[in-house]
């Protein structure tokens, strides 16, 4: 039987996984391409900021069932130190050029897509209502980071090329998304959390259907990084977290 | 050759039952992303049902140059607004 314990830290791992790609998604605001890209990127983050919250609040209530007291979303987000988070590796990515933001948004986005399709039948009714508030969201994500994939690799020799190397370089961070542990095992054995591996030949289908659209070589390296859902994180969190946190920790509780 | 996007005119239905109504232009590579790009510009507090784009290139519209042969015949011809008879009090929203 799943204990609340685990539920907590499965919670955290959709908050975070949400909060920290926002955050990397905000370091766009003006400097995209052109107005309109700024623009919809920005929405994308501040979809999954919202999500973010959600899933937050929904932590500090099973922390409260827990221990007696829950922590509120701002001390989830900016009062725990980098080995608390439990993203993915994926999330916390730097930006990079265009089309490295567009790969793991790409990545992300497919997969978010079906875990959330997923988990909006799970019979904890707020993982489920949360999950299918999301969704709505998400799938127009999914929808236009396939076009961009698809736009950038069928386009100019060098758009293609800058697509293909955003697309190999991040592969090795999708493992991740499809490697349950004991916390999502013991989850999803009653149905409360995805079935992490379950989703896997979904994912791949849908990303060799845009990629073969794209004109790009679908990566098939075996080999993967894994460790942020475990809160083993990569070098660049770290700097993330020092840049997101800085203001509430100079000023404590501060409030617009 | 342009490396600059098209230029696409935006329309917005802000409820149903009323008509598309002008509401600005934007930058995107095709007509597929002109919708989410004018969906992601125009729509972010709710203001549409419905979008259509249509490439600016492809309005044809009447030249300012010619406002005077265009328009100014029509000031001066009052009798073709309908307002020379009598109505009866009961009609009323007319």
């Amino acid at each position: 039987m799943a204990s609340d314990g685990q539920l907590l830290d499965y919670v955290l791992r959709l908050a975070d996984s949400d909060l920290i790609l926002a955050q990397r998604l905000g370091e766009w605001v003006g400097h995209g391409p052109v107005l309109e890209e700024d623009i919809a990127l920005t929405n994308v983050g501040l979809d999954l900021l919202g999500q973010a919250r959600l899933w937050f609040a929904y932590a500090g209530e099973i922390e409260a069932r827990l221990v007696g007291t829950g922590r509120s979303e701002d001390q989830f987000a900016f009062l725990r130190e980098g080995g608390d988070f439990r993203n993915l590796l994926l999330a916390e990515q730097p930006n990079g050029n265009y089309a490295d933001t567009t790969a793991r948004q790409f990545y992300f986005d497919v997969w978010h897509e079906l875990l959330l399709t997923r988990l909006a039948q799970s019979p904890d009714q707020r993982i489920a209502e949360i999950a299918a508030k999301a969704l709505k969201e998400v799938s127009y994500h999914a929808e236009r980071s396939a076009d961009w994939v698809i736009r950038l690799g069928d386009g100019t020799e060098q758009s293609h090329a800058r697509m293909q190397s955003a697309i190999d370089d991040l592969w090795m961070y999708t493992g991740e998304m499809f490697a349950a542990d004991d916390t999502e095992s013991a989850l999803a054995a009653e149905g409360i959390a995805a079935d992490a591996g379950a989703l896997l030949p979904l994912w791949r289908e849908r990303i060799a259907s845009v990629l073969a659209q794209a004109t790009l070589t679908m990566p098939s390296a075996a080999w993967m990084q894994r460790g942020g859902k475990q809160g083993v994180h990569s070098e660049h969190l770290g700097h993330l977290l020092a840049e997101m946190q800085s203001l509430h920790r100079a000023h404590p509780g501060a409030q617009w | 050759m342009s490396h600059e996007w098209p230029l696409w005119e935006i329309f917005i239905r802000s409820q149903h039952g009323l008509a598309h109504k002008h509401v600005g232009s934007l930058h995107a590579p095709d007509a597929e992303m002109a919708v989410k790009n004018a969906r992601d510009v125009y729509t972010r507090r709710n203001e549409g049902v419905s979008i259509w784009v249509v490439k600016s290139e492809d309005i044809v519209a009447s030249s300012p140059g010619k406002k005077e042969p265009m328009f100014e015949p029509a000031s001066s011809k009052v009798y073709r607004h309908p307002t020379f008879f009598p109505m009866p009090d009961e009609v009323k929203h007319i």
